[in-house]
């Protein structure tokens, strides 16, 4: 599932900020453009992701938010001191890009299925390109399912995309508290993201896809395997700490697998067992 | 159209319920439609009826002083509404509102208690089926308070 990766795999290539959309408090959406260099940017798949570097700060992975031809599409939290710098970076600043890298959600094996996509959080981010790629392609997939959740109603990312999404497929939000409300009144569902899935009847011919905190994964995962999905039939996005993205540092070593090279997608039944060992 | 029986057969619920308490059960069941906003049920009332609901949203909300309600969790299709009917002291612990127009089939709690008294196979039943959606409510819960999803942007 993996593409290959860049020809020099180290070495940032200089990108500039065409934009950037400000999606909720702490998290933005930055469109990234190629400062020079008449090659064109290596095709992303949803899931990959790129390295983002800004100088005199440092490196970060981040997924791809969306997918275009001509530019790289990251939707980044502002959590740590890279990813600080990056949400303060306004249009003309310039970054390093190295990618895309990491294995993708297997789009094309999940044709003439029924798709169920968990998405908590951030989450949501690197599942975006599926949810866009499944609607734009929706007669080659059964019942599309997305079921989104977040703190509250002002921590929801992509909210305007959320009307299009719903006359297309179904795509149900949760928040785990509406209390704190400032931008709307929530007429949508309070409770935690697995609750959403309670009257899925998923089938052998089903595939779930799901990324968001670890926790909020091991218990829609423990849900989707109670509703009668086999281990196969699921997907996960991990994340660790990764530095190279090639395998090579061995920072995202998550038992016998390094999150950069052979995920940050993986089938959940190579992971089984791996989730929740305190020592990993 | 349905019967009460046929609405309970098809409620995950009563998935594993004993067929010979079936017609008894369908027995102390209406079918109940509220429109959006309606106050199902208010905290300290007698819980005198529990809720399977079949479409629509519900919501479970604690009423705060000075600041109105407050949404804990909703329920969906296929969940069930109420155990505060099997439990002393038999009152609404929350509110529970229609957030837009639901249908449920309404279960006579009160009656039920007295027969599960005197059958205990179908007390130890209803007991059983509660407490896995209690667990369950519990897990939620406790999971929505760890916060899973980071910082607090009001402060």
């Amino acid at each position: 599932m993996a593409n290959p990766a860049p020809i020099d795999p180290w070495l940032p290539e200089i990108f500039t900020v065409e934009k950037r959309v400000v999606e909720n408090h702490d998290t933005i959406t930055l469109t990234l453009k190629k400062k020079k260099g008449p090659s064109p940017l290596p095709p992303p798949k949803p899931g990959q992701f790129n390295m983002i570097y800004h100088f005199g700060v440092g490196e970060i992975p981040v997924s791809f938010s969306s997918i275009a031809t001509d530019s790289f599409i990251h939707t980044i939290r502002n959590v740590g001191a890279v990813s600080n710098a990056l949400f303060h970076s306004n249009p003309g600043c310039e970054l390093g890009v190295r990618g895309p890298f990491g294995t993708h959600w297997d789009l094309e094996g999940a044709e003439g299925f029924d798709i169920i996509v968990v998405a908590g959080g951030v989450g949501i981010a690197p599942l975006k390109p599926l949810i866009e790629t499944l609607i734009a392609n929706k007669d080659r997939y059964g019942r599309i399912f997305v079921g989104y959740g977040a703190r509250d109603p002002d921590n929801l990312l992509f909210s305007g995309l959320s009307s299009q999404w719903k006359k297309s497929i179904d795509f149900l939000r949760t928040v785990d508290t509406s209390k704190g409300a400032t931008t709307q009144v929530w007429q949508e569902h309070v409770g935690v993201v697995p609750d959403l899935l309670t009257d899925l009847v998923p089938t052998s011919k089903a595939r779930a896809f799901v990324c968001g905190p670890e926790i909020m994964m091991r218990s829609s995962i423990k849900r989707l395997l109670e509703l009668g999905l086999q281990k196969n039939q699921i997907f996960l996005s991990m994340e660790r700490n990764m530095k190279c993205a090639v395998g090579f540092c061995g920072h995202c070593q998550f038992g016998g697998h390094f999150i950069c090279k052979d995920g940050p997608v993986f089938r959940y039944d190579r992971l089984d067992g791996l989730l929740g060992v305190r020592e990993v | 159209m349905k019967s009460i029986h046929d609405l309970i057969l098809e409620h995950p619920f009563f998935k594993a319920i004993p067929t010979k308490y079936l017609e008894t059960i369908a027995g102390y069941g209406k079918n109940l439609h509220f429109k959006k906003g309606e106050l199902i049920a208010k905290e300290g009332d007698d819980a005198d009826f529990f809720y399977l609901l079949r479409s629509g949203l519900l919501s479970i909300e604690v009423h705060l002083p000075a600041k109105g309600s407050h949404v804990l969790q909703t329920l969906r299709p296929q969940e069930i509404a109420g155990w505060s009917w099997i439990y002393p002291p038999y009152q609404w612990s929350f509110d529970l509102k229609a957030i837009e127009a639901v249908s449920v089939i309404a279960l006579d709690g009160k009656s039920l208690r007295k027969i599960c008294e005197s059958d205990h196979e179908l007390g130890y039943y209803l007991m059983k089926e509660f407490a896995k959606i209690m667990t369950n409510r519990l897990k939620a819960a406790r999971l929505q308070l760890l916060d899973i999803y980071g910082k607090d942007p009001h402060g």
